[in-house]
């Protein structure tokens, strides 16, 4: 694995902030209606993506989660202008405003969606593994999905197969504590969700999700597991949602105690502690991270916001690879 | 008369049945905890308690299959798919299995389920969330499916579904929910597969269904200023779907447009169009008009989906063409 230096923590530090803030950006401008439909934020999960992305081979490895989607595919290397924009429904978006929210792709940074169907994602993550194997590429997938989506039937079919052909995928598991307003014990007889590897014999652990270093470790671990073609792993990484499910959840299902109390462990005070303990920044330089940030969100809804509105042919020009496909007409 | 949601209708047909037959429980994703995605449980857990009102994992193929084999075996079960969407993770259960056993074991078995929730689009929830399967549904020998518009009935027809000893497909609407209507204080049952004019008219027929009527009675009202008066038809029911009813109006007015929130390849009035030209071809007066969503998957972006959804403008267009008045 790459080293975990003081660089490292800066740019965690950043990174991780700035999905914070984007996140916040969006649950504002949506309630400006700026951004409609349902709206997923990431926000407390961000040390799972940060300790991911930094085992990753960011040359060749690929991506793929659920809806929750909007930081991961920044992470990869988009430009978060144009995830903004695909958010507002703009030509500029990453989709040309046909995806919005939940279906965010970029086949440039090897980011595969964006996918609204709970557990929909599963196999289609071993199956750009699949693809890696047979093609030779020598790259992994990191495949995520919810703690509500691995009793989908999904995830057993293809964890089967992934372990039979041994295929280059890590499937992580971010359980962040609910799915919608279903908690982890509500929704099965046991909590300890890696253990689902154990029936198929998958390398499987449960991991600490709220420090980036701690995910990196583990990450690399399977990833290089993967690497090496002995096949899969399972890790079933511990966070927490801050946030609704969505933007009309009353959250009815857990406490305000509870999240305060979960928020203590905050993954972004707790890089920024670090970066402190260790005498890496200032003040006045983290002040400037801040900045930075702040106005890179700015910028990032500014160009969203004065984007135009993708042409009503766009509609129909990328449903098909055909060029002229006789579509129907539906109204006169 | 009293005035109430459609949530409230939807959840009071519910408990109204649960509580006259013991064997009818309610399963699906946040339906009892939660009171259900869209609060049309809400309640029904305090009443009837864990046993028959059942919050499961997202797991839409295992309880599919599991109401199915409990209704095999007596038991009469509600399902409801947070919406339709996600019916095509169990729909192998639906097809394969609820539409058949009767018919597979010579009638041996009956499956006397509902299987609800809320169909097409709402809002900008894009390609995924934005679907109407209406005519899939239909299209499947052994399964009967209920599509209502306003509360009075939706209360009426789910208790008849729940009723039914055969399969039911009950499709409601994310954005009917909170619609208020009159609903007739006691019991009542409205049966399926009869359609009812929601408004009577001379010049066209209009045949819709679901929350998309709205916007044929949004059209109607305008082009009754125009002096054009439109006889809107509400299937209520898909399959069976009431022949009668349509053809009966189509001979009065000679003209017939049909508003169908869905794809327009082989959809709902596509059944209607053939039915009428074969049944009622000297009756009409101008070739058939139905207005439908676009034959691409939704779109997220507001612009695109404004076009790509029909409404009350494009009923007044169809119309107007049918009268040769465009
Ligand atoms: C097949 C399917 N069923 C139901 C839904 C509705 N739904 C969307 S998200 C969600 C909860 C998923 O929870 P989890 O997997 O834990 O992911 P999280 O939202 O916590 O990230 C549900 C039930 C859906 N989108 N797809
Ligand atoms: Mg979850």
């Amino acid at each position: 694995m790459k080293k975990i230096t003081k660089k490292t923590y800066l740019d965690w530090y950043e990174n991780m902030l700035f999905w914070r803030k984007f996140e916040d950006k969006l649950a504002q401008v949506y309630i400006n209606q700026k951004v409609r439909g349902f709206l997923h934020l990431y926000n407390g999960q961000e040390a799972v993506l940060a300790g991911a992305l930094h085992a990753m081979d960011l040359t060749k490895d690929k991506m793929i989660t659920a809806y929750r989607n909007h930081v991961q595919p920044i992470g990869m290397g988009v430009d978060p202008k144009k995830v903004m924009a695909e958010l507002y429904g703009k030509a500029t978006g990453t989709s040309q405003g046909l995806g919005g929210s939940m279906h965010i792709f970029s086949k440039e940074h090897r980011f595969y969606g964006g996918h609204g169907i709970v557990g929909g994602q599963i196999p289609l993550g071993a199956g750009l593994a699949f693809g890696d194997k047979y093609q030779g590429n020598n790259a992994v997938t990191l495949c995520y999905m919810g703690d509500g989506a691995v009793r989908q039937g999904s995830l057993h079919e293809t964890f089967n197969m992934a372990m039979l052909w041994k295929l280059p995928v890590v499937f992580c598991c971010e359980n962040n504590g609910y799915a919608m307003g279903t908690s982890v014990e509500r929704a099965a007889n046991h909590t300890d969700i890696w253990k689902l590897g154990l029936g198929y014999e998958m390398p499987c652990k449960p991991v600490d999700g709220m420090k980036p270093e701690v995910v990196a470790k583990e990450m690399d671990e399977a990833m290089e597991r993967a690497r090496r073609g002995e096949g899969p792993t399972f890790l079933e990484i511990r966070t927490y949602r801050y946030r609704g499910h969505s933007m009309s959840d009353a959250q009815h299902y857990r406490t305000k105690e509870e999240v305060a109390k979960k928020q203590e462990e905050d993954p972004i005070d707790y890089v920024l502690h670090q970066i402190y303990d260790k005498k890496w920044a200032t003040e006045a330089e983290i002040k400037e991270v801040n900045k930075r940030v702040k106005d890179l969100v700015s910028e990032c809804e500014k160009f969203a916001e004065e984007s135009p509105y993708p042409d009503k042919s766009v509609m129909y020009d990328v449903v098909y690879d055909q060029d002229n496909y006789p579509f129907l007409p539906h109204k006169l | 008369m009293k005035t109430i949601q459609f949530r409230e209708a939807i959840c009071e047909a519910m408990s109204e049945e649960m509580r006259r037959d013991e064997s009818i429980y309610l399963m699906g994703e946040e339906v009892a905890e939660y009171n259900g995605a869209y609060k049309a449980s809400k309640g029904m857990l305090d009443e009837f308690g864990a046993k028959r009102v059942i919050d499961t994992p997202i797991a839409e193929l295992g309880f599919a299959g599991i109401a199915i084999g409990s209704a095999m075996n007596g038991n009469r079960p509600i399902v409801e798919y947070m919406t339709f969407n996600f019916s095509l993770v169990g729909i192998d259960q639906i097809i394969n299995n609820a539409a058949k056993i009767r018919q597979m074991s010579g009638g041996q078995f009956n499956c006397p389920i509902v299987f609800r929730g809320p169909t097409a689009s709402a809002g900008q929830l894009a390609a995924t969330h934005s679907q109407a399967f209406e005519n899939w549904f239909a299209n499947t020998p052994g399964l009967k499916v209920v599509v209502p518009s306003n509360p009075a009935d939706a209360k009426g027809l789910l208790k008849s579904a729940i009723r039914d000893n055969d399969p039911v497909i009950f499709m409601e609407s994310e954005q009917m929910y909170g619609d208020k209507g009159e609903v007739p204080e006691g019991e009542y049952l409205i049966p399926l597969g009869v359609a009812e004019i929601k408004r009577k008219g001379t010049d066209v027929t209009i045949v819709s269904f679901g929350k998309i009527i709205k916007d044929a009675y949004k059209a109607a009202e305008e082009l009754a200023k125009e002096g054009i008066e439109c006889e809107i038809i509400d299937l209520r029911t898909v399959r069976p779907m009431d022949h009668d009813a349509i053809l009966t109006s189509v001979k009065k007015t000679n003209r017939l447009v049909i508003l169908e929130e869905a794809w327009p390849f082989g959809n709902v009035a596509t059944e209607i169009t053939y039915q009428v030209q074969s049944q009622a071809f000297d009756y009409l007066d101008a070739p058939i008009v139905k207005i439908n969503t676009a034959d691409t998957p939704a779109p997220y972006s507001p612009e695109l989906l404004k076009e790509w959804l029909p409404n009350s403008d494009d009923v007044v267009k169809a119309v107007k063409k049918v009268m040769y008045r465009d």
